[in-house]
């Protein structure tokens, strides 16, 4: 079984041994770019499939850790025969009294987020911060720190990556004015619709001052914004959408009816 | 030269050559994936999403 040991054929191993140091030189380049072509081939890979893989799992590893987030089918019609408890009209209430828990610990994941545009399956966990290596490329979408907790009055700001690590906004562009952006927390559900979108240099950060667009005024409302990159695969730009609080309900009584409406998918 | 040379170095008949060198290659790899490109994404902004006061 044991093959014989390598021997080297005579023609090439005279060639090799005398070739100049020249050919040699040029020898060692090929190999070298070889392995940088195998390197940089390897790091797309890495890029569009694993780190959607490996984020993918980890955020559906925390959305298990939180009991009380409802992660059961949105699909109205495979939850139960007539589907989840839904909230009725008259538990909805209005966004003045919408209760605003304390910002979390850095990394601690708070909430949950739900947008009937990008599917009723869709279910993505928010957690506190917006660095890349400890929040954004692992846990999924990020609360920048000092904006808005979910309700407040004031602008609740939050970022995700658009592509790759499980790209938790990957559709951002598809939201459309009046689509419902839906966040649970431990005690409340939030149901924010959304107003405008807009495209905005990295640096334009009053897209999440308290009065969204305009960095020294008073809050003036109940906002969402959702930032992401922009254009798809590039960090030139950002996309941002605004959206408005339209109403809150305490959570144990139902799921609210936007995350089981049925848009239609692409 | 580089290729050669670990096939030289790695020990045994050929068979166990193969097995070694796919397990080199595997950690290699691993590597690459664990540490290597991760730092290098983040180091480079690439794929940046948050917006921020310019530097």
């Amino acid at each position: 079984m044991s093959a014989p040991a390598q021997v080297p054929t005579e023609p090439g191993a005279a060639r090799g041994r005398r070739a100049g140091v020249g050919a040699r030189l040029v020898s060692l380049l090929g190999e070298l770019l070889i392995i940088a072509g195998a390197v940089i081939g390897l790091y797309v890979v890495w890029q569009l499939f694993y780190t959607d893989v490996i984020a993918g799992k980890e955020q559906e590893q925390v959305l298990e850790t939180l009991d009380w987030a409802y992660t059961e089918p949105v699909t109205a019609g495979s939850a139960a025969p007539e589907g989840p408890e839904v909230i009725p009209v008259g538990a909805q209430m209005p966004p003045e009294s919408a209760p605003v828990m304390e910002e979390p610990e850095f990394t601690t994941t708070f909430a949950t987020f739900y947008v009937p545009r990008w599917g009723t399956d869709y279910v993505k966990p928010i957690s506190e911060g917006v660095t890349r290596t400890e929040v954004l490329d692992v846990l999924g979408i990020g609360h920048y720190p000092g904006t808005g907790m979910p309700g407040a009055l004031g602008n609740f700001a939050i970022s995700a990556h658009r592509t790759t690590y499980a790209k938790p906004f990957h559709r951002i562009a598809e939201l459309e004015k009046g689509d419902a952006l839906v966040v649970q927390t431990e005690e409340a559900w939030y149901v924010y619709r959304v107003t405008d979108h807009l495209i905005v240099y990295p640096d334009q950060v009053e897209v999440i001052a308290p009065k969204p667009g305009d960095l020294d005024a008073a809050p003036d409302g109940r906002y969402i914004t959702l930032t992401s990159c922009h254009p798809m695969y590039s960090a030139a730009e950002r996309y941002v959408v605004h959206g408005e609080l339209e109403y809150w309900a305490p959570t144990g009584i139902g799921v609210p009816a936007e995350i089981l409406e049925e848009i239609p998918q692409p | 030269m580089i290729f050669p040379f670990v096939w030289r170095v790695l020990p045994g008949p050929r068979w166990v050559k193969v097995i070694l060198l796919l397990l080199l290659l595997a950690a290699v790899v691993a590597v690459l994936f664990q540490w290597v490109y991760p730092w290098f994404s983040v180091t480079f902004d690439i794929q940046d999403q948050n917006v921020e006061t310019a530097p």
